[in-house]
């Protein structure tokens, strides 16, 4: 019985080596799961900005965007947001901000002192809405088109690299009309 | 051509790493003493053909051979030549190659300061190393070859290095990093050789004291370089982020403080051996699980610089080896007979089995932190645990073994008179709980938990500060008696205040850290805990690689008189186009002036975040004592008594003396035999 004890670090340790070799096909920039090519979840949150204003699934319609996933507890966040920024103001690009798991004032800070790229920002403190999209961990991105379907999500920072190769052909896809470059 | 020769270099130790895991091994299994003896010198020669090979690298970036793929993809030759230097360990594969030949010098230095331990064990120990070599090395060759080339076209100039890492800290913090990490492997290794040789007993507990002290004060050195660098470099003042990385790093760290601890406890009393093998086992498998997560891209972090699954498939396989290996090595060997050796629960046995159990829960707590999104995907829900997660676990956990430290540290081994520990308790208390009350106050603000943490680092410090006036009474007075005490016993009372000084820093500045972000230009006057910064104004000037824009801040203190003036920056890399922000720091033992620069918001005016950290530097100090600490006890003399009695012979007394863990004489053969 003794000797069965010894053994059980090593069963443990094969537990995690399976969950790690499962784990290891999955790229985190695909978007696997449910959610891809399926409209955005339902919600009913409030805007960061002004915490009357209600926005549902509905806003997030009308021309392709990005919807941000970010919180200022992100150190990534904060690398990728000058290119965010710039996503917004040099090539027009419509991008609405998750706020995920924040605290209302520290969002409304970080955007004075960065700058806001973003059209609107909904505020999901309690991460309901971060939980039905499947929210892996700040930042990511998701792709929505026109009609409100989740088209692609990206998982962490977005930089050129990933605008030029990933975002922007699927963002010509959706059918924007955007700058090239 | 020296690339050439550096891959090759790299192939050869190889396949020395191949025979030194083979050879000494099968010698001690056989009892064949001139197997055995093949040890030494092939672990002496793996790490000058390591060495080769990496100075062949470092030779390719800093002569900008572009041809060779690493080269080209991290480096530039705008680039100033310490960082071309550094930059060998700025992407996968050279960081890689720098682990190997970490892991290779610890090899080697085992080979050449353990001349007084016996032939079998030593054979072991270094073939079990060997085994732990050829896995890097493997992986290096097959998955990750830095010397990979461009051929026949290559490009003219490289993309440059990441300028997140081109600085001091990121020059140091891996070097030191990976010394801890890969330190561990020794006394993985000594757990290993103890298991393979069926001699569980007190001996290779103290053989691998030293080693695995050193090894822990290297680790502590390097977490906190990697904080002090995201400190400062990371542009708005974080110092821990519970990022999966930092965690990879934290894990090895809490798991090899208890090794620490229960090493002492298995050298001097003989007990828990199974435990500290298993903890050994364990904090060596979490150092590779860090190598692993960081280079498997399994999680996503600002660390994942190089990620590739054909590379984590190879790492979980390399895991799978040595940790699958050793836990079974260990469930087969393990000794099941319980020791007779009887404790009380007031004994210093106790309180170090607590201070484990405790660290082993926080270990667990970082671990499934981290993997608990894993597992929790893999059963079709996304989760993500944060920095909440973390600190509510923390502030719970580390006062709980704080307090219990400060108690234990008066424990004696085997039993404690009754009465006593609990007599310790009210002169703590009493002393601990108005300078609780009144830092928080001074501050301005009675937080609960600010008040917890001031209470544990006071409660921490008078414990310590009392025991050494204990141990120090000697008719010679107070300072006589104290420099009269022995190194470890130093090194442990630098430990602790290096815990409590990190603890104290850490409350201070969560608590008390006062920023504003607001717009400023020339001769904007901002005031920010009293102190004045004024914009004096923006300039701009190009530096070898960037090209930067720059605020002058001029700093006053309350009573008007300049203290410092500040140059925080925005640089643009040329180069990969990328910006970083440089702030403008004035240090101070008791607080920094933070400033960095935000957003440009109108044609002169930033928008620039400016902060007063109260304590922040003690986070780093704390860790300089913990680390100093730990070199200190190491350097005790009774490690290098046992070593005089051994060789007993006057010539080779000095070198002997120069010996941290009892550095032979070099050529001092045909003892052990």
């Amino acid at each position: 019985m003794k000797r069965f004890l010894l053994f059980l670090p090593l069963i443990v340790a094969a537990g995690i080596f399976f969950l790690f070799s499962q784990m290891l096909e999955h790229d985190p920039n695909e978007l696997q799961l449910a959610r891809k090519d399926k409209p955005v979840p339902a919600f009913a949150l409030p805007a960061l900005r002004d915490a009357s204003r209600i926005l549902t699934e509905q806003n997030l319609r009308g021309e392709p965007m990005l919807v941000n996933v970010w919180a200022t507890w992100c150190p990534s966040c904060h690398v990728e947001h000058p290119y965010l920024n710039k996503l917004a103001k040099q090539y027009g690009v419509k991008v609405v901000g998750l706020n995920y798991k924040d605290e209302r004032e520290e969002a409304l800070k970080w955007l004075a002192r960065l700058g806001d790229p973003y059209v609107f920002n909904i505020f999901d403190e309690d991460g309901r809405l971060g939980l039905d999209l499947g929210v892996y961990g700040a930042p990511e991105t998701y792709l929505v088109d026109a009609g409100g379907i989740i088209r692609y999500r990206h998982v962490g920072v977005v930089d050129d690299k990933v605008w030029h190769e990933i975002l922007l052909p699927r963002m010509q896809e959706a059918g924007w009309q955007g700058a090239e470059s | 051509m020296i690339a050439e020769l550096g891959h090759y270099a790299l192939i050869l130790s190889f396949c020395l790493a191949l025979l030194l895991s083979v050879v000494p091994l099968l010698g001690a299994w056989w009892q064949d003493e001139v197997w055995m003896r093949f040890s030494r010198p092939l672990a002496l020669t793996q790490v000058v053909l390591v060495f080769a090979s990496f100075v062949a690298l470092t030779t390719c970036f800093l002569i900008d051979d572009f041809s060779v793929q690493y080269v080209a993809g991290h480096s530039n030759s705008l680039l100033p030549w310490y960082y071309k230097m550094s930059a060998v360990w700025g992407g996968h594969e050279g960081s890689l190659l720098l682990w190997a030949l970490i892991l290779a010098g610890w090899t080697a230095a085992v080979a050449r300061f353990s001349r007084q331990l016996p032939l079998p064990m030593i054979s072991r120990v270094l073939g079990v190393l060997g085994i732990v070599n050829i896995g890097f090395l493997s992986f290096i060759l097959l998955t990750s070859n830095p010397f990979n080339r461009y051929l026949p076209n290559f490009p003219p100039d490289g993309v440059d290095l990441n300028p997140l890492l081109q600085d001091f800290g990121l020059i140091v913090h891996p070097p030191m990093l990976y010394m801890g990490y890969v330190g561990f492997s020794v006394a993985f290794a000594f757990a290993i050789a103890a298991l393979l040789s069926g001699r569980l007993d007190a001996t290779w507990a103290r053989w691998s004291r030293p080693w695995t002290t050193v090894a822990w004060a290297f680790l502590t050195l390097g977490i906190s370089l990697g904080s002090w660098w995201a400190y400062y470099e990371l542009g708005w003042g974080g110092w821990w982020f519970w990022d999966p990385v930092e965690n990879a790093s934290l894990m090895p760290w809490l798991a090899g403080t208890a090794l620490m601890h229960s090493l002492a406890v298995t050298e001097k009393r003989g007990v828990f051996k199974s435990w500290t093998v298993l903890l050994a086992i364990f904090t060596f498998s979490l150092s590779l699980l860090g190598t692993f997560l960081v280079r498997s891209g399994i999680l996503t972090s600002v660390h994942a610089f190089a990620s590739d699954p054909e590379r984590g498939r190879y790492v979980l396989m390399l895991l799978l080896i040595t940790i699958g290996g050793s836990l079974l090595i260990y469930a087969l060997r393990a000794p099941v007979v319980m020791s007779r050796i009887g404790f009380s629960e007031r004994s210093r046995e106790i309180f170090l089995l607590l201070n484990n159990i405790i660290l082993m829960v926080a270990t667990l707590t970082v671990l499934g932190g981290t993997l608990f999104p894993l597992g929790a995907e893999y059963f079709g829900y996304e989760v993500s645990v944060g920095a909440p997660y973390f600190n509510l676990m923390f502030a719970f956990l580390v006062p709980l073994l704080v307090l219990i430290m400060g108690v234990g540290i008066y424990s004696q081994w085997k039993d404690t008179k009754p009465g006593v520990l609990v007599r310790k308790i009210p002169l703590l208390a009493v002393v601990s709980l108005p300078v609780s009350l009144l830092v928080p106050w001074l501050y301005g603000e009675m937080a609960f938990l600010a008040v917890v943490g001031v209470f544990i680092a006071t409660w921490l410090t008078m414990a310590t500060a009392r025991d050494v006036i204990q141990k120090s009474s000697s008719k010679k007075g107070y300072i006589r008696g104290w420099l009269k005490t022995s190194r470890s016993f130093k090194g442990m009372v630098l430990g602790h205040l290096g815990l409590a000084v990190t603890i104290m820093g850490a409350t201070i500045v969560s608590h008390y850290n006062v920023e504003k972000d607001v717009r400023m230009e020339p001769g904007t006057i901002v005031t920010v805990a009293g102190y004045q910064l004024e914009l004096v104004k923006f300039d701009k000037y190009r530096g070898p690689n960037f090209l930067s824009e720059r605020a002058e801040v001029r700093v006053r203190n309350s009573a008007g008189r300049e203290v410092s003036t500040l140059f925080p920056e925005k640089r643009r890399y040329t180069v990969s186009g990328s910006v970083m922000t440089e702030a403008g720091i004035d240090p101070g033992l008791f607080r920094d002036v933070y400033v960095s620069m935000g957003e440009l918001v109108a044609d002169d005016a930033w928008a620039m975040r400016v902060q007063y950290k109260p304590l922040v530097r003690w986070l780093w100090l704390g860790s300089i004592f913990m680390g100093w600490g730990g070199l200190l006890a190491v350097a005790d003399s009774r490690y290098r008594v046992r070593l005089r009695q051994r060789l007993g012979n006057d010539t080779r007394k000095l070198e002997a003396e120069v010996g941290i863990t009892g550095k032979a004489a070099p050529f001092a053969r045909g003892e052990a035999g």
